[in-house]
């Protein structure tokens, strides 16, 4: 069996010190894109939320259940991808059938994850970190897992403090050539910067 | 029949003209990281030196351009509903072939880009042009326009890394992820202002890039402001002069009065 600490570590580390926006670089698209408002940004970090995790089980088993006793790991990227998108779809599907509000909150974001290098990235990374080796092709899975809930909330974190951030950039005066997108990525540096020192944690 | 044939080498005469334009368009004026915002991922990434940005510029242009062939070539059997997963799946092999390539012939490229190779695919530049140019034009546009925005996406990144590597380091290596037959570096400067850790890490990417886009904005604004200016300095000037034509008008008419 495996020990708390390891889901523990795995969910500080990806949420903090490797977080998926500021440290990875991953998910750039809608941290600039849907982090004008508070509201939309959370929405986006539930969708995000839920298609990572749900991606990342499935990727996992795919992977090693399937595709590396096959020997046809080269086509893996492929094979993701067509998971990420298929399961975006369902997801919009079930949504739509059990819930109109919850749709109509989340339903516009489904389709820009598909296009989410946040998704892809943690599923290729949970993969290329190898846990198989380290705690059993089974016990895997629920770390793969545990990580990628632990990304996902980072995301969110990162996505709430940025768009809080930018609702008051709004009112502040900034220099004409400076507006919109390049002052947000100078915050988002300073941002950055404060990440690198949670770096000595775990 | 005389007409056509006066006709023909004016078009043709257009159109190599439009073309040219096509591939210009993607360099300035329709910048895919410096106007669009598409591709930011990569051009955060990967850009901590010159070679492993243009590495990734290139890979990104191979990847642009077969796409675009192959999606503007299918484009009529496609069913709309299905449009975005075929798009991707195409774009995922192409993706899968440059993976292999760059593993197999350079190596210390495919380790340096590591997981952002096979993040290519969900590159929102390649999804973009499939989506919103090559699915509309012919196959020869749709390669010049591939190219363009391509060239323009790696010209970009080359000066991103440039910032970046110059501040970070002081000097351009050449060679080390490359596989170019030399090695070596330009511009070995000793100073303490180009030795800032920062700048290979996370937070200097992002200020870079925030930099570089004020200047764009700035230079913008500045010819917007230019062009505003001069307009209506013409407007001053045609209004002068249609003045001047009623007074001419009125006094002609009070002539043939007398």
């Amino acid at each position: 069996m495996i020990s708390p600490t390891v889901f523990f570590v795995a969910i500080v580390s990806s949420m903090l010190i490797n977080n998926v926006v500021l440290m990875r670089f991953l998910g750039i698209c809608p941290f600039l894109g849907v982090s004008k408002r508070t509201e939309s940004a959370l929405g986006m970090s539930l969708a995000v939320m839920f298609v990572m995790v749900v991606s990342s089980i499935l990727t996992y088993i795919i992977y090693y259940y399937i595709l590396a006793p096959l020997d046809i790991t080269f086509i893996s990227t492929i094979a993701f991808i067509l998971v990420i998108a298929s399961l975006v779809q369902l997801v919009e599907l079930f949504i739509k059938k059990i819930s109109k509000k919850l749709y109509k909150g989340l339903g516009i974001y489904l389709p820009l994850i598909v296009t989410n290098c946040a998704i892809l990235g943690v599923v290729e990374i949970n993969i290329a970190q190898g846990y198989p080796e380290d705690y059993g092709l089974f016990n895997g899975l629920w770390v793969a897992t545990t990580s990628a809930f632990g990304a996902a909330l980072g995301f969110a974190l990162i996505m709430f403090a940025f768009s809080s951030i930018r609702e008051r950039l709004e009112a502040a005066e900034v220099p004409a050539a400076w507006q919109g997108v390049p002052v947000s990525l100078v915050v988002a540096g300073i941002m950055a910067l404060a990440f690198l020192g949670l770096g000595g944690i775990v | 029949m005389a007409e056509k044939t006066k006709k023909n080498p004016m078009k043709k005469k257009k159109q190599q003209l439009g073309q040219l334009a096509n591939f210009t368009k993607g360099i300035i004026r329709e910048n895919p990281i410096f106007v669009f915002l598409l591709g930011m991922c990569p051009a955060l990434a990967v850009t901590a030196t010159l070679e492993t940005g243009v590495g990734m510029g290139i890979l990104v242009i191979f990847v642009l351009t077969a796409s675009n062939i192959v999606v503007s070539l299918i484009k009529n059997f496609i069913p709309d509903e299905i449009r975005i997963p075929s798009y991707i799946v195409i774009i995922a092999t192409f993706v899968t072939i440059v993976g292999m390539l760059t593993q197999a012939y350079a190596y210390a490229l495919y380790q340096s880009l590591g997981i952002f190779i096979p993040l290519i695919v969900v590159n929102c530049l390649i999804m973009g042009r499939a989506t919103a140019y090559a699915s509309k034009n012919d196959v020869k546009s749709s390669i010049i326009d591939g190219l363009g925005m391509g060239v323009g996406f790696l010209a970009a990144l080359a000066l991103i890394g440039i910032t970046r590597e110059l501040f970070a380091t002081g000097a351009i290596a050449y060679g080390v992820y490359l596989p170019l037959p030399f090695e070596g570096s330009i511009i070995n400067t000793s100073m303490y202002l180009f030795n800032m850790n920062v700048f290979v890490g996370p937070a200097g990417g992002f200020i870079v890039i925030g930099i570089w886009l004020a200047i764009f904005n700035a230079r913008g604004n500045y010819l917007k402001k230019k062009k505003e200016v001069e307009r209506q300095a013409w407007i001053e000037e045609k209004k002068k002069e249609a003045a001047e034509r009623k007074r001419k008008k009125a006094m002609e008419k009070a002539g043939e009065a007398a």
